[in-house]
């Protein structure tokens, strides 16, 4: 392969480098790899683990009892029919986002600084793809009823409801899932490679050979290889607007005041890939810190995520602009108290905690300063995690409890229940994250070499 | 370093991935196809009945109309289950002493219902009305098969919601002129759906295929 016609954007003459001088092909490949195969245990790793399994199993004696007695457990109830598991859905599918962003667009941009972090934020993706599609199948009465949502042959003689966004949903999610899935192990392939050549252990040697699908590293399988990722960063690229605008017509296509609007798609789009941002920087920075990566994952890669934070943020913040100013230059009465409501009804505490979150403190971000600390940029990727999931609150929630009809208006109050299946979703992606950081390596092997050998070269 | 696989290794991963998809579209197709089999379903299976009472015998052969037993059929949901009077109409004076009629004659004497095994059910969540469906001109054949030729009654028909689907979708491939509903030998002409255009005129037969109509 070429590979450095995936990376040929020029480096800035300024600011911190991609790469820490000083690294061989092979002590890149024996630092990354170390950390699978290393043998020594690590006490952090295993106590982090316990944790996440705990809420694991959290989530599934929460699930447990709501397969056995029903959704009349959370705190929904009409007319607020969609609590914790929608917002739960929106908010996790909208993390998946930064990684398909980072891996397809670019990667087709060229932006070389991406290397290092693409592998774990696809990762990332995958495992909030697959939390992320777990609440809607909970939310359902009938759960074991899922699979009636794709068009197959059955002997009811109907197909799904194709006219509505719930159903695009379907399609929108999966294949997003089908090509996270696809584009995340292509590229582990050649890395499964090199594991598999390193292992010491037998088990270890026939595991990673299976996955690694008989590489052998030869010219034919380099190009191939280019070719297959090339073409799924195509077909990844579309999901990266496309899965966010459908979740959106979740809400716009329907008439509740609040939800009706056509701001939606790419508002919900910024917003999911703002977050998917934060989450990366959440992740990366605890971990390029305990598995000593920061020679990999640079501050120039902290301070590039934290400018895409400050523009998707922006753009978030235009959107919250533009619906309530369409909502006072509407005219509409239903629209304009749904706004008022947002702002001074009982609960304006999320409303002004997510203006808080997602707009006021991640304005820090223009300051060089607060770029440059690290321990400023994970507080406020927090922040923006804790503000995202404020915003599908006060979206879902506030939209629902006041519709047009004062006799149908109603609180919504999470149950225990509500809460152990979101911090269980939690446990879901941190376990799946925890296995992955200890079975495969978190940053991409022979990308790293590649930009080694272009750092040789200067 | 030795080889970590077999050279065969090559041709099962090759066969594993074509396998894979092949079992896969096989497997549905398995499903598929049980869940419309009469292993799932019991149609054409004949059921046991405390009494084997023969509708061959008793439509068939001796010619009597459906609303002599089922007698709600044209005014209600149900068709309606004979008590076992209607059977002492003629079986108080004939085959008096057939030891086969002796639960019908025991249920008469203790006043206690014969338990009929059902051989036609639909769920609790689907309704269904038997009259609005034999004054639109539906034959009971059409639905309950050749019944005049069951010695022991079975279901000729799934009852699954496609099957209801295919005639509500397409009445004019179904309907009958209204004086033949109740003939259990009436065969459709070989225009019936030009008949049954017709009819579906006549009768202000409309598709309804909303969920509601019968989950409601």
């Amino acid at each position: 392969m070429e590979p450095e016609s995936l990376h040929r954007a020029s480096e800035p003459p300024t600011g911190p480098p991609v790469l820490e001088p000083g690294y061989t092909v092979g002590s890149v490949s024996d630092k990354i790899s170390s950390i699978v195969l290393g043998q020594r245990r690590r006490r952090g790793w295993f106590f982090g683990f316990a944790v996440s399994f705990a809420l694991l199993m959290m989530l599934l004696y929460a699930v447990t009892y709501l397969f056995a007695i029903g959704v009349g457990i959370w705190g929904i109830n009409i007319p607020i029919g969609w609590g914790f598991a929608i917002i739960n859905f929106v908010w996790w599918i909208g993390i998946g986002h930064a990684g398909t962003l980072i891996s397809a667009i670019l990667l087709l941009l060229r932006q070389k600084w991406r290397t290092s972090i693409n592998r774990f934020a696809e990762a990332m993706t995958l495992f909030a793809v697959s939390c992320a599609g777990l609440f809607p199948i909970l939310h359902m009465g009938r759960p074991w009823l899922a699979y009636w949502l794709f068009p197959y042959p059955n002997t009811m003689g109907t197909w799904p409801q194709f006219r509505s966004p719930l159903v695009w949903d379907v399609f929108a999610v999966s294949t997003y899932a089908t090509v996270s899935l696809l584009f995340w192990f292509v590229g582990l392939i050649p890395d499964l490679a090199t594991l598999r050549d390193r292992a010491k252990s037998r088990l270890k040697q026939v595991v990673y050979g299976i996955l690694a699908m008989g590489w052998r590293g030869s010219a034919v399988h380099w190009h191939r290889y280019e070719v297959a990722s090339l073409l799924l960063a195509g077909l990844a690229t579309p999901l990266v607007v496309s899965v966010h605008t459908v979740v959106s017509f979740d809400f716009s296509a329907a008439i509740v005041p609040g939800w009706h609007t056509t701001i939606f798609p790419p508002y919900f789009v910024a917003g999911a890939i703002y977050s998917g941002f934060a989450m990366v920087m959440t992740l990366a920075i605890p971990i390029r810190k305990f598995y000593h990566l920061e020679d990999f994952i640079t501050m120039r890669h902290l301070e590039n995520m934290a400018k895409v934070m400050l523009a998707t943020g922006l753009i978030v913040a235009y959107g919250y602009m533009m619906e309530t100013f369409m909502a006072f230059y509407s005219a509409d009465t239903f629209e304009r108290y749904a706004f008022l409501n947002r702002m001074r009804g009982p609960y304006m505490i999320a409303y002004w905690s997510l203006i808080l979150c997602n707009i006021l403190i991640p304005q820090s971000l223009w300051s060089r300063k607060v770029r440059a600390s690290v321990p400023a940029l994970f507080v406020i990727a927090i922040i923006v995690n804790i503000g995202m999931w404020l915003e599908r609150f006060v979206i879902v929630v506030i939209s629902l409890h006041r519709d047009f009809l004062p006799s149908s208006w109603g609180m919504y109050y999470p149950t225990r229940w509500d809460w152990m299946t979101l911090a269980g979703s939690m446990g879901l992606f941190l376990t799946l994250l925890y296995l992955f950081i200890r079975y495969l390596p978190v940053i991409s092997i022979f990308e790293m070499r590649t930009l080694v050998e272009e750092e040789e070269k200067k | 370093m030795p080889q970590i696989f077999h050279h065969s290794t090559n041709l099962i991963s090759r066969l594993s991935i074509y396998g894979a998809a092949f079992v896969a579209v096989l497997a549905g197709y398995v499903v598929y196809a049980l869940s419309g089999s009469p292993y799932v379903t019991d149609v054409n299976e004949a059921k046991d009945q405390p009494v084997p009472f023969s509708h061959k015998h008793h439509a068939g052969e001796l010619g009597i109309d459906c609303r002599y037993c089922h007698t709600s059929v044209e005014t209600s949901p149900f068709a309606g289950l004979p008590p076992t009077q209607t059977c002492m109409t003629c079986h108080s004076q004939i085959w008096t002493n057939a030891a086969m009629l002796e639960p019908v004659r025991a249920s008469y004497r203790d006043d206690k219902s014969i338990s009929w095994t059902r051989v036609n059910a639909l769920p609790d969540f689907v309704y269904f009305n038997h009259s609005i469906h034999v004054a639109k001109g539906i034959g009971c054949t059409t639905c309950h098969g050749p019944i005049a030729n069951m010695p022991l009654t079975w279901a000729a028909n799934t009852l699954q919601m496609s099957w209801c689907l295919g005639c509500h979708r397409e009445p004019e491939k179904y309907v009958r002129p209204k004086e033949y509903v109740f003939s259990t030998t009436y065969e459709a002409p070989s225009n019936q759906l030009e008949l049954g255009a017709k009819l579906v005129k006549e009768y202000k037969i409309r598709s309804l295929t909303d969920c509601v109509t019968c989950h409601r």
